[in-house]
């Protein structure tokens, strides 16, 4: 057998692949219609009674944070029912019995939720990009964003995925931790907008550097330094991998 | 014959303090059917479970044809093969998908040809576009055989494979393990069925609360263990056994009218002789006779109960 089980690896990440396919109403039409309501509601209703944000319209502002939106609740969703399921329906036994390494465990099912939400993304951009003006000042950083944000939750929901002993606790942080985290994290407004003591208290929300990174990417726009914004995001992703390294060494809820 | 895995000074303790395994030496033989027997609890499916990777050892080493188990995992884990005794199963996925599925986990490269042979092998061949869910009990336990059977392993474990599966389907688990273990392949079962272990298996090992308390040959423990009755029934009941028959282990049983003599599968055979001269010199007939031979059920169940 070769250093990597690379049949491994694509059979996981192909699996996962075709969860979507059957899915595909959950998957990718439902976040794509909830984000254009979005649009609709702020953008079109309320948006064009707000003023220009540094001489970008509102609808196209608000752009970047939806994506943000989509992309950290669907990583995770991903990523956590990825994992979880199999523990659920007890068909792990297969994949703990693999000649597998942990690592090609992660990459394969945190690959495949990165890359549904990568494609989601695309896709709600293109989805925005027929409803407002759109501008991408650095498409490279633009897709680096896109893809180290999709990775860190994938694998921040992978943990979450091993972490949950049943359904509720598979959407609590999700539901209670997450999305009030992005909706606060200035992905409807800039914090340059919030009196002083709350930009403050912003600055210790995690998606606050990643809403500003990747809105800087669109329109040279930032409430963070780019820098800093990489960089916490490289944090993130480092201690989601060495708590991920953690579980596979002791087993975690996953062996006994 | 070869070892092809060598179990050394085993324990495992769960994280609840459940002692499951206490010292656990076993060698498994090349090529041989090993059926573990064990009342529930026993530390059957745990010892199954570590061997292949499920539940981490507490102490002890295991080598699987020469390969430890923990530091070369994969050159162990691509020779076994383990078919769950739950029936777990990808529920929304095709048949066909969910085999291939498991080859390719297991690092084997595409194989059409075989997955089709082993779902032709296994009458699940028309079944191969259907979805998991859509499958009875009994071809969802043979699903599970196929996706073991799937990257062609050298050590096939079958955790209680017949359990809630119908007779005929039994028969032909049975047919299949032995073409298994004609094509080389090692078997190691679990079952409760002991008339299963005493069809299928070359040996026999007993597990009872963590420990091994027995590994024989099937044959030899059966003639170890296994005792014999030969009862005579009598022409006239007796009220109580004759005084010149006493040297004989013998005892009396329905009403009178029958006489049981128990003696040892390896038991001295010129005893029966000698004990028919000793009928016929203190004047018992009996009109017939016949024999009966304890089972693997009846040798398990007293190795069991002793300790207890």
């Amino acid at each position: 057998m070769n250093a990597i089980n690379v049949y491994a690896i694509r059979a996981i990440y192909k699996f996962e692949m075709s969860r979507t396919r059957r899915t595909l109403m959950q998957s990718i039409i439902a976040p794509v219609i909830s984000t254009a309501l979005y649009f609709v509601v702020f953008g079109a209703a309320i948006g064009g009674r707000i003023p220009e944000v540094e001489n970008v319209s509102y609808g196209a502002f608000i752009v970047p944070g939806l994506i943000m939106l989509s992309l950290l609740t669907q990583s995770l969703s991903n990523a956590s029912f990825g994992i979880y399921f199999p523990k659920f329906t007890g068909t792990i036994y297969e994949l703990l019995s693999a000649p597998v390494s942990y690592f090609e465990i992660v990459l394969s099912y945190v690959g495949a939720a990165a890359t549904k939400s990568i494609i989601l993304g695309l896709i709600i951009l293109a989805t925005a990009a027929t409803l407002v003006p759109l501008r991408i000042e650095h498409p490279v950083w633009m897709i680096l964003f896109l893809v180290l944000t999709s990775v860190t939750f994938s694998l921040i929901g992978f943990i979450i995925g091993i972490w949950a002993d049943g359904f509720e606790k598979l959407q609590a942080i999700p539901l209670l931790i997450i999305t009030p985290l992005t909706f606060l994290g200035g992905s409807f407004y800039s914090i340059d907008m919030l009196p002083p003591f709350w930009q403050t208290v912003s600055l210790f929300n995690p998606v606050v550097y990643l809403v500003s990174g990747f809105r800087w990417s669109f329109y040279g726009l930032a409430d963070v330094s780019v820098g800093l914004s990489l960089a916490m995001t490289c944090v993130f992703l480092a201690i989601s991998l060495a708590v991920v390294a953690w579980i596979f060494r002791t087993g975690y809820r996953l062996k006994n | 014959m070869q070892t092809v895995i060598s179990v050394t000074k085993l324990s495992k303790t769960y994280a609840s303090g459940l002692k499951a395994l206490e010292n656990i030496n076993l060698d498994i033989r090349r090529g041989e059917i090993f059926a573990l027997l064990g009342p529930n609890g026993a530390g059957k499916t745990t010892l199954i479970g570590i061997i292949c990777g499920i539940v981490n050892p507490s102490e002890g080493t295991i080598r699987v044809d020469g390969h430890d188990i923990v530091r070369d995992y994969r050159a162990s884990r691509s020779l076994i093969g383990l078919v769950p005794q739950e029936l777990t199963t990808d529920a929304f996925e095709s048949v066909w998908n969910t085999v291939s599925f498991s080859r390719g986990l297991f690092g084997k490269p595409a194989n059409p040809a075989h997955i089709e042979k082993v779902l032709k092998d296994l009458s699940l061949w028309d079944k191969k576009d259907s979805k998991v869910m859509t499958l009875s009990g009994g071809m969802k336990r043979r699903l599970l055989i196929a996706k073991a059977l799937s990257h062609e392993p050298r050590i096939l474990f079958l955790d209680e494979p017949t359990a809630g599966v119908d007779v005929t389907l039994r028969q032909d688990m049975w047919k299949l393990v032995r073409s298994l273990q004609v094509a080389g392949v090692t078997i190691i079962l679990t079952t409760h069925y002991i008339d299963e272990a005493e069809e299928m298996a070359d040996r026999i090992g007993v597990i009872s609360k963590g420990e091994i308390i027995l590994v024989e040959e099937k044959t030899e423990l059966m003639r170890k263990l296994g005792k014999k009755q030969l009862t005579l029934h009598l022409e006239r009941a007796l009220e109580r056994v004759p005084n010149a028959l006493s040297a004989h282990r013998l005892e009396l049983a329905g009403k009178g009218t029958e006489l049981i003599y128990t003696y040892d599968e390896q038991g001295d055979r010129a005893a029966i002789a000698a004990l028919l001269a000793d009928l016929a010199a203190s004047g018992v007939r009996f009109k017939d006779l016949q024999t009966t031979q304890s089972s693997l059920e009846d040798i398990f169940v007293t190795l069991v109960s002793d300790r207890k």
